[in-house]
């Protein structure tokens, strides 16, 4: 079962989730960023379905390891989708968000046909290797895609500073998580510290976009250069 | 092998991501004037080093009641000041403008940090002045 420091963790980032998505939607960003409320809604609903198995069958037990995985792998797709409302917005006036759109579905199913095929030929228990895998696969993919994002702000001279602030964090949380999936898989696949490590670095993300609406006005801009070579 | 590969990949992008984020923060509070009431508070002279500064400043933001969700922004930025040091006293003595260099962006840090008591003072003085205002 769970510990106090393990309670202690998971409310403080499912307060974290709630305050984010009160400070979006009191921003009035529910129209123009449904993308990242509805990750945080399945963040919140995530969270309380891992505590909810926990509480009936134990933290040890393969209901949770799978459930773990599998809505991990949801929030993950949830993430693509905010990734590809951020490549709406800073190509907004080029009309190509159908191409985007088709773009980012055919590259979700890539990134799970590859896993698949990865770990076809080499495991007995398939669907808990699949999963593990198509999570360190997708994360990675959506940090190639959030660097090639940052890439083009910067040579379209883009300077909607909350629009660089939530690219920015955002780039920030995908490398964390495919850096340390990365690792963990690697190395340490069954240190104890990961169970910590996991649920707290989640909450970069909405404590990010929830200082990003409160600190920053919609307005705000700054010159991309400014933030790829502060001193010019 | 692709774990490896991913592994040094991620490493590298969240170097850059997490730089370039620090980045934004210093420029978004580069444009924000403190106020007297800080500068005064914060009394730091101007020979003292971005240290010195940087750890004066910290102390004062610990001492005063947070507002908002500030705390992460803080940690990001002091985690950005500490990753400085190893980089000045690496390139420091071969190359005098990578330490010029290390010395503005720890000005830009201890600058957040300044913004962000400023906005805890300002933040505490409405709600002092909101409950003697309930008081009466």
């Amino acid at each position: 079962m769970l510990g106090p420091v393990d309670y202690a963790i998971w409310l403080a980032v499912f307060l974290v989730e709630l305050f984010s998505l009160v400070c979006l939607l009191r921003k009035k960003a529910f129209s123009q960023h449904f993308t990242l409320v509805l990750y945080l809604c399945s963040s919140l609903a995530v969270s309380i379905g891992r505590y909810s198995i926990i509480r009936t069958s134990g933290f040890r037990s393969n209901e949770y390891l799978y459930f773990y995985f599998y809505s991990d792998t949801l929030l993950t797709i949830c993430l693509f989708f905010v990734l590809m409302s951020l490549y709406a917005h800073v190509f907004s006036q080029m009309g190509v968000a159908s191409y985007i759109r088709a773009g980012a579905m055919l590259l979700l199913a890539g990134t799970a046909l590859i896993s698949y095929i990865m770990v076809a030929s080499s495991s007995d228990r398939l669907v808990t290797k699949f999963v593990v895998e198509l999570s360190q696969n997708l994360y990675f993919v959506g940090l190639l895609l959030t660097y090639m994002l940052w890439g083009a702000m910067a040579k379209l001279h883009e300077n909607r500073t909350r629009l660089m602030q939530i690219v920015l964090s955002m780039g920030v949380y995908v490398s964390l998580f495919a850096g340390s999936y990365a690792l963990s898989n690697l190395y340490f696949p069954n240190l104890g510290l990961w169970r910590y490590y996991f649920p707290m670095i989640a909450a970069w993300l909405p404590i990010s976009w929830a200082y990003t609406f409160m600190k920053i006005p919609e307005d705000a801009r700054m010159a991309t250069a400014r933030v790829l070579a502060p001193n010019r | 092998m692709i774990g490896g590969l991913i592994l040094a990949v991620s490493m590298l992008t969240l170097l850059q991501f997490f730089v370039s984020y620090c980045h934004s923060l210093i420029t978004v509070s580069r444009s924000y004037n403190l106020s007297e009431q800080t500068l005064e508070i914060s009394s730091i002279s101007a020979q003292a080093s971005q240290q010195v500064k940087f750890r004066r400043l910290l102390q004062l933001v610990a001492l005063c009641p947070e507002q908002g969700n500030d705390r992460m922004q803080v940690r990001a930025v002091s985690a950005y000041f500490n990753m400085l040091g190893p980089v000045r006293m690496l390139f420091g003595w071969i190359a005098p403008a990578a330490a010029l260099w290390v010395e503005s962006e720890r000005g830009g840090c201890a600058h957040v940090v300044a913004v962000t008591l400023d906005r805890r003072i300002a933040g505490n003085r409405v709600l002092m002045a909101q409950q003697m205002g309930s008081g009466f």
